[in-house]
């Protein structure tokens, strides 16, 4: 068996076969693997008897079940109107100078992929990123930077 | 210039009012239809937006008859410009843990679930150890209820109660047709109880103090306090807690820095007010209903920006089921692009001013429907703005 | 639905409809036609694309008509200047995100969107054009579907039939907002899916974003070319449904002018499907009968029972697809489309002295899975391919408007001949159950020598249009070499639309019902509900194309597959027996599994 079908039969297992727990399966992979690869889509619907159709259209309706591959750190700088207003733009043009990547890819070796989110709900500390599940609030583009570095000297 | 204050009330976040043992095991003790009569005489209404009585939507998930029935929190806070329902989770999660509990016993479920937006994962693990407690202290107290987290996965339209039903049945997040509603077929198409996170911290605090001390704040048509997301451009952005019903003028001068040209009422999906209205505007539900969010615009912000950035958000995150929303989004936002680009002449803004009012109609929920909320009060406000 | 009426005023006119009834039924009930397009009988409500908006008398916004329920009391109006306006505006932004090229469309005349946008006068288009040019790109990988995003108006019937009434979910909502669209698995083609080719989907799609693929100009061709000798065969289901498209009401039969407008179209031999289907009987027939004595008898245990049909090239599929595992219990009977195929260009050539490779084999099916199964590799057993092309009924009415043929004063003319006689058993396979009926009236006389028990022959417990229906036949009065089925109760199963088949499969699967034979069809119906049938389609429509093949059957001479003279003398003359040498060649194929997931 493959690490993701070892992977969706754990989540299976633990969440259980029937329809409802497709949401906390498909987020249970892609906190594994960052994104939902085909192999993943198709062992959760073999899994719970969905077409792969379905759980295609499903998990591309929600912005953070990715199902194109993404980088070990994805970074989502909020877009929306108050972030914007405090800044979002030099924040993001810092990030993809220093990643070398525009928003919506994903660095060479993997690492990073940067993206943009619809309102993260800090509107009163923008601009604000997520890097995966952790937020940092008030940032400034070299403040961006700075906590951008500390991931990448991580493994 | 007359200077108001405005009345800061301390409710929510209060620390040490809210023991959920003592308070539980005194309201597991009284008659469920009595914890709704105080529920209804306090004139709460829920804080997501929508207004509905939260007494009465209790009341009528009670009148059901289902062997199963759940109480669902609805932490999917996503309109742009509010952050309350997360400070909430943060701070005071028990607080709204008791709420659920009391609404359960009120309605006769043994479920529990809170929807939590993906964006605030990074609550999850202090919030799932906290419920580990509650749901223990439950046992202990013999009340067969139950509550767990369930995370979205980054859909605004799932902060719609049906949509956010579709997502924790595991598809995507399409709002349904209602009737039915909720009370009688919400999540697993049973009588569901789905508050927002807000409204169940003050029915804790209305079981705990009785309705009085909540009535006596606010307006007739708007009882009671509420917790505003106060952002953009003023000095002292953040979370403020103030009595219901006051003009939006006392708000600007409280709030603003002094420059104040607008202020939008309730989010993307709310009402654009220009200086003009400030005097005339009150913020409740007999004039601007708001789930919080009011976001301070100053003179150096170009209006156009404002609702580009709005219409783009709704763009994006319609669900895209319904004609008016789907299609009627990306025809607004490109119609003001157009205009702005002067492909389109400027009385094509009345065009889209009309199929704004459409979607307000048609649309098949709440989001297509409030569009032309910001959409008419802005190119209506800053008609020169969204022009040149 | 409730007995509790509900009293209720559309357009200021009282109505009383019982509880639970929608403002489109107490509407249509006065007659007022209320406009839908997201709508299908056979579906559930959707109610997402907002055209049948109406307004009710102290509701802020307006109700989608097609699935409020009606309330006492409540004031409706159909037509107001609120709903007017929010009506065109909906048909309007439908216009804007479709490629309107409405004189190049397959679907011109036929567009449910077409004609609202007559009907409202839509003129000038008041809103930006947002077709996006990456979905004016075909898919046309499947030889029987062609999908235009670009046509799309996100009315998500297909969907519905795809996942509600065929099990099957080749097709998809994907992405939200301005990205939402219908697409498949990770948007592969639909060649590349668990497409069953059935074409319900496109029976369904209100505009030209499904549609068949089609080969009318091909045939044309052909039959315009004086060195190739084209031949025709119809299917049982076509000569009770072309009439829809030709101005006729459904359930009328056009089975002599059929023949005629096919004659006149210019094709050398006009031949029946019927004929091959009659073989299939006696083919399948017999495969049965000798499952069951190697079971019986020989106590084989390698022999797999219950034994499926195999006619229906979308349920082949499928079972490819969904239950490989059982691929063993489908007859390795071709289907009649293919059986006629395999002989037009064997015994037909032979018998009328052509060479093989100078025959055109068309043939005229209910059903756009055919397409793809006259180009299964399995399917040139002529050392040709089989069938050349497959026209769907959809595309021969078109071909005979082309013609300038007045269908209905055409004068009725008879198939010809060799390959053109059929009999009632014939007919009926265009019918769900009528395979079964078909296999039972020959079967039971082959075993007993007497004709099937039951009055005029007509199997009633195998015909009506419940998903799943069962019968047992107990075998009485055996002839010598039949004995061993004495005082068997031969158990049978029916299903029709994917949707019953996987649940009667899975249940046989499981081992949780056991059969003899089973008989699936594809689409909803049967054959008579095809996907390459006029539109549109509903329970009402498909039960009047029913009653046309029962009267049809009903009327023939013949009405015993196993009596058909041209079978007699096919065995005679060319095939020798029932899955003798030959047959097994020509007759009979095996399928492989495909993958689901």
């Amino acid at each position: 068996m493959s690490k993701t079908e070892t992977l969706v039969r754990a989540l299976v297992d633990k969440h259980g076969k029937s329809r409802n727990s497709l949401m906390p399966v498909l987020q249970g992979v892609v906190k594994e693997e960052r994104y939902l690869s085909e192999e993943a889509m198709l062992e959760v619907a073999r899994e719970l008897d969905i077409s792969a159709a379905d759980v295609f259209g499903t998990a591309s309706f929600y912005t953070f079940l990715d199902t194109v591959p993404r980088g070990s750190y994805v970074i989502r700088v909020c877009k929306t109107i108050a972030c914007h207003m405090a800044g979002k733009d030099v924040v993001i043009d810092a990030l993809s100078d220093m990643l070398k990547i525009k928003v919506g890819e994903t660095t060479v070796d993997g690492k990073f992929t940067l993206l943009t989110a619809n309102c993260l709900g800090w509107c009163h500390k923008g601009p604000v990123m997520l890097v995966n599940d952790e937020v940092f609030p008030q940032i400034t583009a070299q403040k961006a930077v700075e906590i951008v570095e500390e991931y990448a000297r991580k493994k | 210039m007359e200077h108001k204050t405005i009345k800061k009330v301390d409710i929510i976040f209060a620390k040490d009012t809210c023991n959920p043992r003592e308070l539980l095991s005194k309201t597991l003790q009284r008659n469920p239809d009595d914890i709704i009569l105080d529920i209804i005489d306090s004139g709460l209404k829920g804080r997501g937006g929508a207004g509905f009585p939260t007494g009465l939507k209790w009341k009528f998930t009670r009148n059901e008859v289902s062997e199963d029935k759940y109480v669902i929190c609805n932490a999917d806070e996503g309109e742009p410009g509010t952050f309350k329902d997360r400070e909430i989770l943060d701070q005071v999660p028990e607080k709204v843990f008791v709420g659920m509990a009391v609404c359960g016993y009120v309605i006769g479920a043994r479920e529990g679930y809170i929807y939590l937006r993906g964006e605030y994962n990074f609550l999850l693990r202090s919030l799932n150890a906290k419920l580990e407690t509650f749901n223990a202290l439950m046992k202990e107290l013999k009340f067969d209820f139950h509550i767990s987290i369930r995370s979205g996965s980054g859909a605004y339209i799932c902060g719609e109660e049906s949509a956010l039903f579709e997502s924790m049945e595991g598809k995507r997040g399409e709002p349904r047709n209602k009737p039915p509603y909720p009370t009688r077929a919400g999540y697993n198409h049973k009588p569901t109880a789905i508050n927002n996170v807000e409204t169940l911290v003050y029915t804790t605090m209305i079981t705990r103090l009785g309705p009085t001390e909540f009535k006596a704040l606010g307006t007739q048509d708007s009882r009671g306090s509420k917790v505003f997301s106060v952002s953009g451009d003023t000095p002292i952005a953040g979370i403020y807690e103030l009595e219901l019903g006051m003009p939006l003028a006392d708000f600007v001068d409280s709030f603003g820095d002094g420059d104040t040209k607008a202020v939008q009422v309730g989010g993307a999906s709310g009402h654009c007010v220009p200086r003009k209205q400030f005097r005339d505007t009150i913020i409740g539900f007999e004039g601007i209903p708001t789930g919080g969010s009011m976001m301070i615009f100053n003179s150096s912000r170009s209006m156009y920006n404002v609702l580009h950035d709005y219409l783009e958000f709704f763009t994006e995150e319609s669900c895209g089921q319904c004609t008016p929303c789907r299609v009627g989004c990306q025809q607004l936002l490109k119609g003001i692009e157009a205009v702005k680009r002067g492909e389109r002449k400027p009385d094509y803004l009345e065009e889209l001013k009309k199929l704004a009012d459409t979607m307000k109609v048609a649309a098949k929920c709440g989001l297509g429907q409030s569009v032309a909320n910001p959409f008419n009060s802005i190119v209506n406000n800053f008609r020169e703005e969204i022009i040149y | 639905m409730s007995n509790y009426m509900v009293n209720l005023k559309i357009n200021n006119i009282p109505v009383s409809v019982p509880e639970g009834s929608t403002i489109v039924q107490a509407a249509n009930k006065l007659n007022f036609r209320i406009p839908t397009l997201c709508f299908h009988p056979d579906l559930s409500v959707a109610g997402n694309c907002r055209v049948c908006v109406v307004e009710i008398t102290g509701a802020r916004a307006l109700a989608a008509a097609c699935a409020m329920p009606v309330a006492e009391g409540m004031e409706v109006f159909t037509n107001s200047a609120k709903v007017r306006t929010a009506r065109k505006h909906v048909i309007e932004l439908l216009l804007s995100e479709h490629n309107a090229d409405c004189t190049k469309c397959f679907k011109n005349g036929h567009c449910e969107l077409q004609e609202l946008a007559a009907e409202y006068r839509v003129g000038d288009h008041v809103f930006l054009d947002l077709v996006k040019a990456s979905d004016k790109i075909l898919d046309i990988s499947s030889p029987s579907i062609q999908k235009d995003n670009s046509k799309c108006i996100r009315c998500q019937r297909c969907v519905r039939t795809c996942e509600e009434l065929q099990a099957v979910g080749a097709l998809a909502v994907a992405c939200k907002g301005d990205h939402q669209r219908i697409t498949t698995f990770m948007d592969k083609s639909l060649h590349n899916v668990v497409c069953t080719n059935c074409g319900q989907c496109i029976n369904r799609c209100p505009t030209g974003a499904l549609v068949e693929r089609n080969y009318m100009e091909e045939v044309w061709d052909h039959i315009n070319n004086p060195f190739k000798h084209v031949v025709v065969q119809t299917a049982p289901a076509v000569r009770i449904g072309l009439g829809e498209d030709l101005g006729l009401e459904p359930g009328h039969r056009v089975t002599g002018k059929l023949v005629s407008a096919l004659k006149h179209i210019g094709f050398d031999s006009v031949l029946d499907t019927d004929f091959t289907a009659d073989l299939t009987i006696m083919e399948e027939g017999t495969e049965l009968l000798t499952r069951l004595k190697k079971a019986i008898v020989d106590k084989d245990e390698t022999v797999t029972l219950p034994m499926t049909t195999s006619c229906s090239p979308g349920w082949i599929k499928f079972i490819e697809h969904t239950f490989p595992e059982l691929l063993p219990n489908v007859s390795t009977c071709k289907s009649p489309q293919q059986m006629f195929g395999a002989l037009a260009k064997t015994y037909y050539a032979q018998k009328k002295g052509l060479d093989p490779k100078n025959i055109v084999s068309v043939s005229i099916m209910p059903c756009t899975a055919k397409k793809f199964e006259a180009n299964r590799p399995e399917m040139r057993a002529s050392g040709y391919q089989d069938v050349d092309y497959v026209l769907t009924t959809r595309e021969l009415a078109m071909m005979i408007k082309q013609a300038g043929i007045e269908f209905t004063k055409l004068d009725d003319m008879h198939y010809d001949s060799i390959m053109g006689e059929g009999t009632g058993a014939a007919v009926i396979f265009g019918a769900t159950g009528g395979v079964m009926e078909a296999a039972l009236r020959t079967a039971y006389e082959i075993v007993t020598g007497r004709e099937v028990p039951f009055n005029n022959l007509n199997i009633t417990p195998v015909r009506g249009m419940e998903g799943v229906r069962e019968a047992t036949i107990t075998i009485t009065g055996t002839r010598p070499e039949w004995s061993f089925l004495e005082g068997v109760e031969m158990k049978v199963a029916v299903a029709h639309g994917l949707v019953n088949a996987k649940e009667l499969m899975t249940a046989v699967r499981d081992q949780k019902a056991s059969y003899h034979f089973i008989e699936v069809m594809a689409c909803p119906g049967g054959c008579l509900g095809g996907g390459g049938q006029p539109i549109p389609t509903s329970a009402d429509i498909r039960e009047k194309r029913a009653q046309a093949i029962y009267a049809e059957d009903e009327g023939l001479p013949i009405r015993k597959s196993h009596e058909n003279p041209e079978v007699v003398q096919i065995y005679k003359d060319f095939l020798g027996e029932p899955l003798g040498h030959r047959s097994h060649a020509l007759l009979h194929t095996h399928y492989k599994p495909r993958k689901r997931y």
